[in-house]
């Protein structure tokens, strides 16, 4: 308390996809109120309903539960479901949100989940989320691992099918007395300094596009419900299998760009993510069942995301998805076998038939009447798409103050960009209501540790099946039985999922019941899953540090797949292991560190001095190191942009105010020579001109930048015609008319030395750039010719729009094959030769000039940065983020960010997301005074310990000492640790001669019981 | 000559660190990417800190190889763990020479958090290796 301002310590954010909940709980750690809200029964959205995720085939479910879980038990977050926005009013900092809150007619405080309710409803109904191809009862979960995790009743059903008719056997069997069918919709006025708005976008409905079938013919489904098909929890329990008959498909096609880049409609934008979640559901259909010939009909493989090229070509080439290049016409069912008919024209436009099991639509994102209206109605502009009109240089902000945006509710976008970008409107929220922080917030309260030391151990141990990702490779009912015989183990017992909300609670519950001191819970990698468990331990009032976590799944399941008896026997060992290791766990107590409220930003262009303005105005000092001699990056050599208006002005504004911002200290000129230290204490040796300069901070960013990249073919560098398009656009920014302008033709090469095995990453920049110079000069030469040789146009999202206007400003597109790159012949006249796909035959063109797309590549600072700070790069030299999907700008390493093209190629506003992004995750840290920090740290036993002196070597943190003590009169010399800079590394402990050092959570005898365990039982 | 058609099946304990090799068994599981099931892991914070003990411990009770999987070099989490660990190994191998145990029992190995791939193609080399090699035969010999 204690502040003066008038501004609300309150946030609304609509919408409960990734992105409201991603905004959610950063804006809850920074100590802001935050009302989520969202239409449905429970949050989650799309990823919700998505079985896996792409690039790295993440199980969605399991990464997004613990998000789920934090939202569902977060003091400071209050999820209103069942609900929908209706005005927003007030001024900036004192809004006033109307909310209407539909009844759920279920008692959120009391519903306890046990499902009796369902089991006694007459009901049935075609289930929402498995989007009909399940049936749900009318009083119902909206999904297993639902938060809030309670029932609801359907009074309305779906206009075919009524819903519930007040019969009252619910009543009767709710033995919570949760239900109540006179509920009534309540009006709920919400007074909040700030909103987000991440309501998403709407799933195109290709029912308006009669051609593919849909809904006429019964193996013709979107991708979304194919998503449900792979699902362990969805309506086939993961089988795939046809509605139509229950049978496996072998022939699966899927078909691109169904509902987007499509002008009858007038969706002339593309959806961005389809490309990719189509390679994905292939590659896992053929992973579920081998037999599964998958083919891709599409227009362009738009592959512009991180590592997105690498598994797009492990598709095509480990996985042996077919893709076909074509333009579908139409679809036909065979009325007896119901399998379908193709038809397409292919990439020589000859029109082909072919028949398939099912075919799958690649549905995109778009907008819907609703959604005009709501704009309307919040009072916010509408782009050429009716979506909402953005500052691309702002790009979470309206025009409407107080009230930010985020995810595919701006545009059509893939779970990592939510993502940042609903960190990156928690920033702005941040920065407008940073005197209001932790005005209107609750403490963490845990019940205080009970003392169980005297007590033997009672081990509880709580198997997963992860849906069938587990139980589908493991017996865990025999698991359990042979745990329940292991000593000291009191209780065990399978779940489908261990960590969804109400098993968490039957844990805590069985705690209680059978007074559990120790606790083992089988299932995923602790990487992911640890904190979850721990918490249910600390409300529980145990220490979470009595607790060991066995992973099965990574480790065992999805490694053994065909060996059901040697993965069972396994999982058994593992699990016994733990249990041995659990029997011999102490309590631990978590220490606080203090954290210096202070940023380092490294690299001064556009995301270095975005992220300090963000930071600086939510009322922390920054300091940024910049090694030249002024800010701005590679953001100084853009001269004009298709997205924003006057590129140059925009970076001699953000200049001044990062120049002028009296929090923020540049230091230009200037190299990181020494940074050590942890989170919240970090200390930092700057050489400046002026001598070395030493900072102390709490949170260190990294936004370093990247390089263009300089190309070694088509005689570049050598002959004065070969440029590249950074070349060319200085040229035609300049005033002065320059000769490049007056050529006849201009032919442009895209991925040059790009997308190889070489660079096997697209630069996701360069089409845009192409077209970008392709426009302006075809503006000042309209008589031009210009030739555009591609292999994909990534012209994703509303970008699609610069790909018409060139097309309609006459700009020439001529596609190359991947395998056959185009030859360039040089003598006086310059003749481009190249064989040409879709029109089967090999090209000469005779250019003035040649234009080469090239790409970035990562910094040579990048290796020098990850070594000092110790984070890690991927195998591109990109740094490498905590997690791709959701985790997208922090690193491991806590209390270390990264954005902009340092973490990948991106363009300017995506650069300016990411920034704001990781200036909310900061500010996450900043905003506390103290950290808490892990405790597996060493513990010197001065008994045992002869001051020999070993450990002070060997510590690579300098976080030992020899100290004289007196022991019953004798003085001698022991070795101790300073916990604050030891890592738990364990090095020591595992050096020292007298058995002195105890790596607490590591000690010897817990390894050597794990050990003793597996080589003595087998297994 | 009469062939045991029921095959040798090798116990391996393996210690991974936390940071990388860990990681990159997770990834092999990520992606699917299946390798014999020989081998228990052991979670460490380092690869620096596996105790020689528990190496020798391992194999003296019926362990028929230890692997243990740290960062790169130059990669450690803990700066320099990954070469102390490396140093230990050498020496303990040649304890194992002296009381006659293969040597090639005992591997360590250098896995990044993004090679689930080489995670995956060492664990099958390294089974098949103490498969050839057969039993430990100090098994339970001895105490410690």
């Amino acid at each position: 308390m204690g502040n003066k301002s008038d501004k609300i310590g309150a946030v609304a954010v609509i919408g409960g996809g990734i992105t409201g909940i991603q905004s959610s709980l950063d804006l809850a750690e920074m100590g802001f109120k935050v009302y989520l809200i969202e239409k449905t029964p429970a949050i989650g959205g799309i990823m919700a309903k998505l079985d896996k995720t792409f690039p790295t085939n993440d199980c969605s479910m399991c990464i997004l539960s613990p998000k789920l879980v934090d939202c569902g038990r977060h003091e400071n977050i209050e999820i209103i479901t069942n609900s929908e926005v209706q005005a927003i009013e007030g001024e900036p900092g004192d809004l006033i949100v109307k909310v209407l809150k539909k009844p759920r007619y279920v008692d959120l405080e009391l519903c306890t989940s046990c499902g009796d309710c369902t089991e006694a409803c007459p009901i049935s109904l075609p289930t929402e989320f498995d989007h009909g191809l399940s049936e749900r009862k009318a009083i119902y979960k909206y999904y297993p691992q639902a938060i809030p995790n309670a029932f609801i009743i359907d009074k309305e059903g779906d206009g075919e099918h009524k819903g519930c008719v007040d019969c009252g056997k619910c009543v009767k069997v709710c033995k919570a007395g949760a239900i109540n069918h006179d509920e009534k919709p309540e009006n709920l006025k919400l007074n909040v300094g700030a909103v987000i708005i991440a309501t998403g976008a709407q799933p195109f409905d290709p029912i308006i596009k009669p051609e593919f079938g849909y809904k006429k013919y019964d193996n013709v489904l979107t991708s979304l419900e194919f998503e449900r098909i792979l699902s362990p929890s969805g309506p086939f329990k993961g089988k795939i299998v046809r509605p139509s008959d229950q049978k496996k498909p072998k022939k699966i096609a899927w078909v691109q760009c169904v509902g987007s880049r499509d002008k009858s409609i007038g969706n002339e934008y593309c959806s961005a993510m389809c490309c990719m979640y189509t390679a994905k559901e292939a590659i896992i259909a053929k992973e579920h069942d081998s037999n599964i010939h998958p083919t891709i009909f599409y227009i362009d493989v738009r592959s512009f995301g991180k590592d997105f090229d690498k598994y797009i070509h492990q598709a095509k080439k480990e996985h042996k998805i077919r893709y076909v290049r074509s333009r579908l016409s139409e679809i036909f069912e065979d009325k007896k076998t119901k399998n379908l008919i193709v038809r397409y024209e292919d990439e020589s436009g000859d029109l082909k038939e072919e028949i398939f099991d099912m075919v799958v639509l690649s549905i995109g994102l778009c907008t819907t009447n609703a959604r005009k209206t709501f704009l309307d109605k919040m009072d916010l502009k509408r782009n050429e798409f009716d979506f909402v009109e953005v500052n691309p240089q702002s790009p979470v902000t309206v025009s409407r103050p107080g009230v930010f945006i985020a995810g595919s509710f701006i545009e059509p976008k893939d779970i990592p960009e939510s993502v940042m970008q609903a960190s990156a409107a928690a920033s702005k929220v941040a920065e407008l209501l940073r005197h209001s922080r932790g005005t209107l917030v609750k403490e963490r309260k845990f019940p205080a540790e009970k003392n169980v030391s005297e007590q033997k151990p009672r081990t509880g141990v709580f198997v997963c099946d992860c849906g069938i990702n587990i139980g589908g490779y493991i017996d865990v009912p025999n698991v359990v039985k042979f745990a329940q015989s292991l000593d000291n183990v009191v209780f065990a017992e399978e779940y489908i999922y261990t960590c969804s909300q109400d098993t968490q609670k039957k844990i805590a519950e069985t705690i209680k019941k059978y007074n559990l001191n120790r606790l083992v819970v089988a299932a995923c990698t602790p990487r992911t899953h640890e904190p979850v468990f721990k918490r249910i331990l600390k409300e529980a009032g145990l220490n979470p540090h009595l607790f060991e976590m066995v992973n099965i799944r990574e480790q065992c399941s999805w490694v053994h797949m065909t060996d059901k008896t040697k993965a069972t026997e396994k999982a058994k060992t593992l699990i016994a292991m733990s249990v041995a290791k659990a029997r011999l766990l102490n309590p631990l107590s978590d220490m606080e560190v203090d954290v210096t409220q202070k940023a380092l930003v490294i690299g001064g262009g556009v995301s270095g001095m975005t992220a300090a303005l963000s930071i600086a105005d939510q009322g922390y000092k920054v300091f940024i190191v910049e090694k030249e001699s002024s800010l701005g990056g590679k953001l100084r050599y853009i001269s004009y942009s298709l997205e924003h208006p006057d590129i140059k002005k925009y970076l001699a504004d953000t200049k001044e105010k990062v120049l002028n911002h009296k929090l923020i200290t540049t230091f230009t000129d200037s190299k990181l020579k020494i940074i050590e230290g942890f989170v919240g204490n970090f200390k930092t040796i700057i050489e400046t001109p002026k001598g070395e300069k030493e900072i102390n901070h709490g949170v260190t960013i990294v936004t370093v930048g990247t390089q263009e990249y300089v190309p070694k073919s088509y005689h570049y560098g050598k002959d004065s015609r070969v440029i590249t398009q950074r070349e060319l656009e200085k040229k035609l920014g300049l005033a002065k008319p320059e000769e490049i302008q007056n050529g006849e033709t201009y032919v442009m090469i895209q991925c040059v030395e790009s997308r190889d095995n070489d660079r096997p990453f697209c630069s996701r920049t360069c089409c845009i750039q192409a077209l970008k110079n392709a426009i302006k000069l075809k503006d000042i030469n309209p008589r031009a010719e210009v030739f555009i040789i591609y292999r994909d146009m990534m012209t994703y999202g509303f970008k699609e729009r610069f790909y018409k206007e060139a097309r309609e400003k006459g700009i020439m597109f001529l596609q190359y094959d991947e395998n056959r790159k185009p030859e360039v012949l040089i003598d006086n006249n310059m003749i481009v030769k190249f064989y040409e796909p879709l029109m089967q035959e090999l090209l000469e063109i005779p250019t003035d000039y040649l234009i080469l797309s090239t790409g970035l590549k990562p910094s040579l600072d990048n290796e020098k940065i990850a070594k000092m700070l110790k984070v890690p790069l991927n195998s591109d030299g990109f740094f490498l983020e905590a997690h791709v999907k959701l985790r997208p700008v922090d690193f491991s390493t806590e209390g270390i960010f990264v954005a902009g093209t340092c973490h990948s190629p991106k363009f300017i506003s995506e650069s300016i997301s990411q920034a704001f992004a990781a200036a909310s995750r900061a500010g996450v840290l900043l905003s506390k005074d103290k950290y808490k920090i892990e405790a597996n740290v060493s513990l010197i036993l001065e008994d045992l310990c002869r001051g020999c002196g070993t450990c002070v070597e060997l510590c690579p943190y300098n976080a030992i000492e020899l100290k004289e003590i007196d022991n019953l009169g004798h003085k001698m010399t022991v070795a101790t640790v300073n916990s604050a800079l030891c890592k738990g590394c364990g090095t020591c402990s595992a050096a020292c001669l007298n058995g002195a050092i105890s790596h607490l959570g590591f000690t010897d005898g817990q390894v050597l019981a794990m050990i003793d365990v597996y080589s003595n039982k087998g297994g | 000559m009469v062939i045991n058609m029921e095959e040798f099946e090798p116990k391996i304990v393996g210690f991974l660190c936390n940071w990388c090799s860990y990681a990159g068994a997770d990834l092999a599981g990520t992606s699917r990417i299946q390798y014999p099931p020989n081998i228990r892991v052991i979670k460490v914070m380092c690869s620096g800190s596996v105790d020689s003990v528990y190496i020798m411990r391992a194999l003296l009770e019926g362990a028929d190889g230890v692997f243990i999987g740290g960062c790169h070099p130059g990669d450690c989490h803990y700066l320099d763990g990954n070469y102390k660990a490396r140093r230990k190994s050498v020496l303990l191998k040649s304890i194992l020479d002296t009381i006659g145990l293969e040597k090639e029992r005992v591997w360590i190995r250098w896995v990044s958090a993004s090679e689930g791939q080489k995670f995956a193609d060492t664990i099958k080399e390294m089974t098949e290796e103490i498969k050839k090699l057969g039993p430990n035969p100090i098994s339970k010999h001895w105490n410690i």
